[in-house]
Formats: C-alpha cells, structure tokens, sequence
C-alpha cells in the first residue's frame, strides 16, 4: 500500500515538473501577447518608448562600439592566420563581414544589451512590484503590462536593430584595422571582399534576428522583474536579486536557442 | 433601510497556513467615512485590498450597491474600479519620478484632461497638504511624514468617489495629523465622497469618522458609530480602544 503511494507521489512529481515549465511558458506567451496588443493601443505611448529608446539604444551604442571594435579585431587576427595556411588571406574581409552579420553582431550585440539594459528592466520592474508601485498603478486603473512592458517592447524593437547594425559596422572597421593596418591585408582588398561577400539576404537574417531577439530579451526581462512577488526561493531584496539574475541568464541561453532555430531556417 | 455601498458578505482569506480573514461581514454606507480599527497585524490592510480588487477573495463575496464585484463583468468591474482610489501604508510612490509627476500621473495616464487643468490641480492639491515647493524632488529626498502627505495628494487629486486610506497619518507630527485628519474631514463634507480609513488614532478617528468597524481574530466583531463603540461594554474593544493589554499589565503588575 505504501509503495504504491510512494509511486504514485513521484509520478506526481513527475507529471508536476513536466507540466511547470509548459505553464510557465504559456505564461510569458500570455504577457508577450498583452504587451503587443497595448503596444498599438490608444493612446500611443511615444514619449514613453522615446524614453525607453534612449535607455536601451542610446546608452547602449559606447559599450556595444567597444565589444564590436574588438570582436572584429580578434575575428581578423583568427582570420588572418588561418586564412594564411591556405593562402587566401584576401577573403579576410568576407570572412569577417560574413560572421558578423550573419551570426556575431545580431547575438553578441544582443547579450551586451541584456547585460546593460535587460538586468536594469528586471530590477526596476522587481522593485516597483515588492515595493507596491504596480498595485498602485492597478489601484489608478492603470494598465500595468501597458504602462511598463509595452514601451520597452516598443524601444526594444526599435533598438535592437540598430545597434546590431552599429556593432556589424564597426566590427568590420574592427577587422580592418588588424587585418590591414597591423597585418598588411591591401585595404582595398578588404572592403571589396566585404562588399562582394555580403548580399542583402544576409542583412535582413541579421536584422530578423536582431528583431526576434529584442522580443526575447525584453520579454523575459520584464516577466522576471513583474513576477517578482510571486518567487518561492526568495522575497524582498532577494526576490529582486534573483530575478535579475534569472533574467540574464534566461535571456542569454533563449538568444542563443533562438539563434540556432532561426539560423537553421535562414540558410 | 438603506443599502450598503459595499458590504462584505462572509469574506474569507488565507495565505498559506494563516487565514488572515475568517468570515468578515462589513457595511461601508455612501457619503460615509468608516474607520476600520484594530490591533496591527490583524489583517485590516488585506480587508481594504478587496475592496479595490488588489486580492481576490477565497470565499464569500463582496458587493457594490448590492451586485457582487467578482460576478460583475469587466467592463462594469472597471467602471465600479475607477470610482475608487487608493492611498497605500507604505505610500508606493515611483521612486523613479518627481512629486509633480506622481501626483498628476493619475490625471495624465487617462488623457482626458488638459495639461494647464493637470498642473493646476496638481498644484492645488499639493498647496492644500502643505508641499508646495517640492514639485522636482523625488520621494528619496522626502521624509516619512512628507511622502505620506504626497501619498494623500496622488489619492484625492482624481476628486474620486470612494478613497481607501491605509493608515494615512501614520508617522505624522501631532500637527500635521490633525491637519491631515481636517483635510479628510473637511472634503468629505465638501465633495460628499465615501472613504474607508484603517487607522490606529484613536480617538481622532471617532470625530472624523461616522462609523467604526472592528477586525479582531479575523471576523467583524463591532460596526457601529463612534458613540456606540465608547459605550461599548465588550472587554475586547473597551481594552483596545482605551490601549490596555491585560496581559503586559499583569506581568509589569508582578514584576513590581
């Protein structure tokens, strides 16, 4: 009598662990969708995504120059000196172009911004909620998901795309300058295999990652940062400080899924 | 007899192992203020976020002009929402924002009125509570008492027609209490609205209110008017209500 209790307690363990993750996906499904439809609803909050743009674009073009100037100078020393053995050191500037666009820009740009912006939406959307702000903003019949989520969404779209595009560029400058400044690549050989190499389809793939990955991330920022209160590991500070951590991490490893799913639909 | 503008009907809440709300019946009458006292941790802050819809009753129901909210549907559930307004414990001002956007964020997020009427009303209400001059700062650079007052402002600048206060002078100089519990008197008479305050001042409760209810062990157990419940004889409310612990008494009363 025991033992079968004993099973039928871990099949239901079994069955609770399987359909946790289901329920919570539908969950952020949920959220995703509510913060679309506000999104265009009226009135249309511009001032709040312009706001929104210049914390997520605008604070964020130093850091992403930086990773993209030396993402594409480590891309062209690897490049060099394996294109070198097979002496077609002259597709330097299409190797490095291609990978970008194509691959590094869209996901490692993506990850800057979680780091700099992402973590920023979960902790002030994790301290509004222990901190009663959203209930007040329920008790005003304010929309919260609309008064939060949708112009972060919004920006984040806006964004995302543009620096993206920022980091492709200057990670090719990257590439350039030691590719052909330090390594003696003809410069004129560079960007003509740049221009030869990259087709327009590799731009919008970048671009449609770039647009998908911008959902992701300020999906799962702000999800994490909202649900704050509802957390079993830990309330208060600590409710707040893991879920930053958890939108991160999430976000990191979901561009990273979501890169390979698209990729295999892109080529 | 008249009909209750919101009544509780056998209302309980738990939250987890604790059943916080163990059956509460209350009758809040329009044009009324009504006091919700008693000891703290009782559960009168979990009694008011029902009204306004903030927790979900687990059993019972709660009615507005006699329709029970949580059958109502959600456009006629929004419309009874907007009538209200609500002043938290803890203030829950966006610490992200001045003092003037919090105030007039109410009034801007509906966009119905104008911007010259938003800052002046803003300016008005702040002006009434005695916070003029403080429009840039931001919650941070208040102190308690201040943040409370701004708290008050942000709940009566939509002019509503029924305002929850919880604990709404608590942590005020003896001053500005009483020129806070003027103001909530004195709007009441003015714009007639009806207002549920939980609050520990007693007795300054008993002349601005025109009702008491007392929480006690999770139920009701007086609702009445502020010269009944002094002449009340029941030892639980004549002990509170004169700030007696019979216990804490007896232990100093032996220790001596």
């Amino acid at each position: 009598m025991t033992q079968s209790y004993t099973i039928t307690n871990m099949l239901a363990g079994l069955g609770r662990m399987a359909i946790s993750p289901v329920q919570e996906f539908g969950r952020v499904a949920i959220f995703f969708f509510r913060g679309v439809i506000y999104l265009f609803s009226f009135p249309l909050q511009a001032d709040k995504i312009i706001d929104q743009v210049y914390f997520i674009g605008t604070k964020s073009v130093f850091v992403i120059c930086l990773t993209g100037a030396f993402t594409g100078m480590v891309l062209g020393l690897q490049g060099y000196y394996t294109l070198v053995k097979f002496g077609s050191e002259g597709l330097l500037g299409a190797a490095v172009a291609l990978s970008l666009i194509r691959e590094m820009g869209p996901v490692l740009a993506a990850i800057m911004i979680v780091a700099r912006a992402g973590s920023a939406m979960a902790a002030e959307i994790g301290i509004m909620r222990i901190s009663e702000q959203i209930d007040a903003l329920e008790t005003m019949d304010i929309n919260p998901v609309r008064f939060l989520f949708s112009p972060r969404l919004g920006a984040a779209l806006i964004s995302f795309p543009f620096l993206t595009a920022i980091f492709d560029v200057v990670g090719i400058i990257g590439g350039y300058v030691t590719g052909s400044l330090l390594l003696g690549i003809n410069s004129g050989l560079y960007f003509s295999r740049v221009e030869s190499s990259v087709l327009m389809e590799d731009i919008n793939g970048g671009f449609a990652k770039s647009f998908c990955f911008a959902a992701i991330v300020v999906t799962i920022c702000c999800y994490q940062g909202y649900t704050t209160h509802l957390r079993k590991e830990g309330f208060g500070a600590k409710g707040v400080s893991l879920s930053t951590t958890s939108a991160v991490v999430l976000s990191c490893v979901m561009i990273l899924v979501a890169d390979y799913v698209l990729t295999s639909f892109l080529l | 007899m008249t009909v209750p503008l919101i009544e509780f009907n056998q209302v309980f809440k738990r939250f987890g192992d604790n059943a916080v709300l163990k059956g509460v019946d209350l009758s809040i009458y329009q044009g009324q203020v009504t006091a919700i006292i008693g000891k703290s941790g009782i559960g009168k802050s979990v009694l008011l976020k029902h009204i306004i819809g903030l927790l979900e009753p687990d059993q019972g129901e709660i009615r507005f002009q006699g329709q029970a909210i949580n059958a109502m549907p959600a456009v006629a559930r929004r419309a009874v929402k907007m009538k209200f307004s609500y002043m938290f414990q803890g203030t829950a001002l966006f610490d992200s924002m001045t003092i003037y956007e919090n105030v007039a964020l109410p009034l801007k997020e509906k966009g119905q009125v104008p911007f010259r009427e938003i800052q002046r009303r803003v300016r008005d209400k702040l002006a009434q509570l005695d916070l003029a001059g403080i429009e840039d700062k931001y919650p941070s650079q208040l102190s308690g008492g201040m943040k409370k007052r701004v708290a008050m402002a942000r709940a009566l600048v939509t002019d509503p027609e029924i305002v929850l206060f919880d604990e709404p002078t608590t942590g005020l100089d003896p001053i500005r209490k009483n020129t806070a519990h003027a103001m909530i008197a004195q709007y009441q008479k003015t714009f007639g609205f009806t207002g549920v305050m939980v609050s520990h001042e007693i007795p300054d409760v008993f002349y601005i209110c025109q009702r008491i209810a007392m929480l006690d062990q999770g139920r009701i157990i007086f609702q009445g008017s502020p010269a009944e419940i002094q002449n009340s004889t029941e030892p639980a409310i004549r002990q509170f209500i004169r700030g007696q612990d019979p216990e804490a008494t007896q232990a100093a009363l032996s220790e001596r």
